[in-house]
């Protein structure tokens, strides 16, 4: 055995989800047993999330990844790698699928899955805190702001505003007291990445939050976390005692005199209070309903003090920048986006999980090349991006490279990265309704355009879907879209039309399908399917009247049977069921 | 946690009160540790959170009815949140609920009769590449399948049954 032998499992939710823990106790059941010292590490997600739960051993200065690795596995790996030094191939990572790293830059994920997040030695092992002590020790704030200028760092939590602009005017914003605030609430249905961040690096958020706040001048930093991330919370809770205790926040920070805490605040599941407006008066124990800009948060935000409200992969980016200089984050990326972009694959896609690479790559080379496209048999049809504020872009579409403006100017959003893949088996329809469902249930109900607006929608999409859709709803869809939009305060209602409009622009076919044709091409809207049994293909062999749940279906032994479509509610479960592929969908 | 049957116990709701009802700005963080001793929001807690904060009983039930996280009423022994999110969406929630309702007999936002399971859809856990998935008190189910779900959800029944018996 390798005397500086290393075992990592990453714990993030979604590892632990997939039995992380298990392995975990697995692996360090085996090593005990082995008789040895060493036990596994802990560390956060790497972002392979379609191969957890996840093992990495380094050994002799490799790395050697192990995928879905179960209790068994885990011994195999112990057993046969760690003490018999036999590198496992059958269960190693392979080749295509390692590429998802490999072709990744990872600035704002650096320490994601490589260090453990509870340990504040191994963050200042990797050069953490550094930056910190340069922006406080060697750089003026408004240098600070300059660099920050350089790196071209854009907000990464949807507007995609100059991140140095907005400190800058914080800074120089008359008040008392100001405040720094990391958004923590991520909203979007189908992102992940900064719960990852903050499961896997809270250190680096914390980071870039003193030196955000350093360069505004404030001395108290809120984090709004979403309740739905306990892990999160947690994690950062450990981080910011094991900062305290190392003088990284607290009084006096690097004996400079300045003072600098944090504290946080759970949210309580509102989608619109990730807006800013919505979470300043969150924090204040208020309903999260948005109010008019202006006043913007840095002139009056928290407590009617100057604020300033990041993102939290925004803030992860910070200290790297600081560090390593503006113009290295700069060097990456388009004229107009520069730096790394995290995006979370997710959907029907066959290497789910986290990427970070260059603005400026195509949507192609993201989820073809890195995401191993479409799982399972469908084809690729469409990528939603920006979630309930977003749209659906087509395939023909697929060499957009994603950048702010190109990606806006498809009709949908950057958003906060998040990607979700579509096959041929997912109707643009029913995706339609679904965020109308979203956004309408969301709403603050504050403006009647947003509040009344979003439901029409939906319940005409709701017919839609029904088949009971009829002519001239696409014009009324399309009305009511740019109505809402004009008429909407915030940006939940000024964007929540997008999803049925940019389904409405690049898939026009399907809406004429369901209202003119009472067909979903997609086949996946329930009440316009049917249920027939081919008497060619029946063997008669009853299973699928015994797995019907309202009786009906019927039919004698060996004989053909038959669904009554009067009964079938379309649940499906005949044609999952039938070994000789005899239920036919139409 | 059923608490239907039990009498709310305001004396552990003091605690709370002692740290929080001075500081201007708690009340949803005092909401959220009520929920955490009561496993819903109680009308009498919400009484005395009135009283010792003066906030008016309006404005409490005002935010109380805003976030998706409050309850205003008990919830059952196994609190089944089941993601809608997109992801989940696109590789099929919507059967998973579907089975979950064929399974327990309640639909969204409702409890059993014998107060072991309540229903809850949810928009994302953050777990969008294990999807579909669902967390039950705390615990997080991916890559669900409908015999999967009935699965966990028979375990539970049995595990519950167990306890009680013990
Ligand atoms: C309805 C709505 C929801 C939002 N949700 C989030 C969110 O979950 N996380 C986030 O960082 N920003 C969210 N935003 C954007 C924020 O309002 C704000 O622009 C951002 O936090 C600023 O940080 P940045 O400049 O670092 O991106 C949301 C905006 C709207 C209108
Ligand atoms: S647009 Fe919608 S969510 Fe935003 S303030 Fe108006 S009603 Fe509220
Ligand atoms: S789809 Fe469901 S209800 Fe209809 S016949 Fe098949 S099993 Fe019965
Ligand atoms: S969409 Fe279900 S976990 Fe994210």
């Amino acid at each position: 055995m390798n005397a500086d032998i290393r075992i990592k499992v990453g714990l993030g939710s979604c590892g632990m989800a997939a039995g992380a823990r298990k392995t975990k106790d697995a692996l360090d059941a085996a090593l005990a047993a082995a008789g040895l010292d060493i036990r596994a590490e802990r560390t956060g997600c790497i972002g392979l999330c379609f191969a957890e739960p996840l093992v990495e051993v380094i050994d002799g200065g490799e790395s050697y990844f192990y995928g879905r690795v179960d209790e068994a596995k885990a011994a195999q790996i112990v057993k046969e790698h760690i003490v018999g030094g036999k590198p496992q191939q059958e269960l190693l990572l392979a080749e295509d699928e390692l590429n998802f790293l490999t072709r990744q830059t990872r600035i704002a994920l650096r320490n994601c899955g490589v260090i453990d997040p509870e340990s504040i030695e191994q963050y200042i092992a990797r050069g953490g805190y550094q930056a910190l002590k340069k922006a406080v020790c060697e750089l003026t704030p408004e240098e600070i702001i300059a660099e920050i200028k350089t790196s071209g760092l854009r907000g990464r939590g949807g507007a995609g505003f100059p991140t140095w602009f907005k400190w800058n005017a914080c800074r120089n914003a008359a008040g008392e007291e100001k405040y720094i605030i990391c958004n923590a609430d991520e909203g979007d249905p189908g992102a992940f990445m900064d719960r990852s961040v903050l499961e896997s690096d809270p250190h680096a958020v914390l980071e870039g939050m003193a030196i955000a706040a350093r360069a505004i001048g404030c001395h108290q930093g809120i984090i709004y976390v979403r309740a739905e991330y306990p892990l999160s919370i947690e994690r950062l809770e450990i981080a910011m005692a094991a900062a305290r205790e190392q003088g990284f926040l607290g009084q006096n920070i690097f004996g400079s005199g300045w003072d600098f805490d944090i504290y946080i605040k759970a949210g309580a599941g509102a989608f619109v209070c990730g807006e800013e407006t919505a979470l300043l008066a969150s924090l204040e124990g208020k309903r999260g309903m948005p109010r008019l800009k202006p006043p913007f948060p840095a002139q009056k935000g928290f407590r009617q003090q100057p604020s300033n409200i990041n993102n939290v992969e925004t803030l992860a980016n910070v200290a790297w920048i600081i560090r390593h200089g503006g113009a290295a984050f700069a060097a990456y990326g388009t004229e107009g986006s520069k730096g790394t972009k995290v995006f979370a694959l997710a959907g029907k896609i066959r290497r789910g999980g986290l990427v970070e690479v260059p603005m400026g790559l195509t949507l192609r080379e993201v989820i073809f090349d890195i995401g191993g496209g479409v799982k399972g048999e469908g084809a690729f049809k469409a990528v939603q991006m920006g979630g309930p504020s977003g749209g659906c872009i087509p395939a023909s579409l697929l060499d957009t490279p994603i950048d702010y403006e190109s990606i806006a100017a498809t009709g949908a959003i950057m958003g906060s990265g998040g990607m979700i893949i579509m096959d041929d088996a997912t109707c643009m329809v029913d995706m339609a309704r679904f965020f109308l469902d979203f956004t309408q249930k969301e709403s603050c109900g504050k403006c009647v355009a947003c509040r009344i607006g979003t439901k029409r929608m939906l319940e005409i999409l709701t017919r839609i879907t029904k088949g009971e859709g009829k002519p001239g709803d696409i014009e009324l869809l399309q009305q009511l879209g740019e109505d809402i939009k004009a008429g909407s305060l915030c940006g939940l209602g000024a964007s929540a039309p997008n999803p049925a409009l940019s389904t409405l622009r690049y898939f026009p076919e399907e809406y004429a399908a369901h209202i003119e044709g009472h067909t979903c091409p997609a086949k996946s809207c329930r009440d316009l399917l049917t249920y027939h049994i081919r008497p060619d293909k029946c063997r008669g062999c009853s299973l699928c009247a015994r797995k019907c749940p309202v009786g009906a279906i019927d039919g004698e032994l060996r004989e053909v049977f038959v669904i009554d479509e009067a009964k079938c509610i379309k649940c499906g479960n005949c044609a999952a069921v039938c070994r000789f592929g005899a239920v036919e969908v139409k | 946690m059923a608490q239907s049957t039990q009498q709310v116990d305001l004396a552990k709701l003091e605690p709370v009160l002692a740290e929080y009802a001075a500081k201007p700005g708690s009340l949803i963080t005092i909401l959220q540790h009520t929920q955490d001793i009561y496993g819903y929001l109680p009308r009498e807690a919400l009484k005395s959170i009135s009283g010792a904060t003066g906030i008016a009983p309006a404005q409490i039930m005002g935010v109380a009815t805003f976030y998706a996280q409050f309850r205003l009423q008990p919830v059952g022994r196994y609190l089944i949140m089941l993601c809608q999110g997109t992801a989940c969406h696109v590789n099929g929630a919507e059967s998973i609920s579907a089975i979950v309702t064929e399974e327990l007999g309640i639909k969204d936002g409702e409890t059993t009769a014998d107060g072991l399971f309540s229903l809850k859809h949810v928009a994302c856990l953050g777990c969008c590449s294990l999807a579909p998935a669902m967390m039950i008190n705390g615990e997080v189910y991916g890559n669900l399948t409908g015999n999967s779900v009935r699965q966990v959800l028979r375990e539970l029944a049995a595990a519950a049954k167990e306890e009680d018996k013990a």
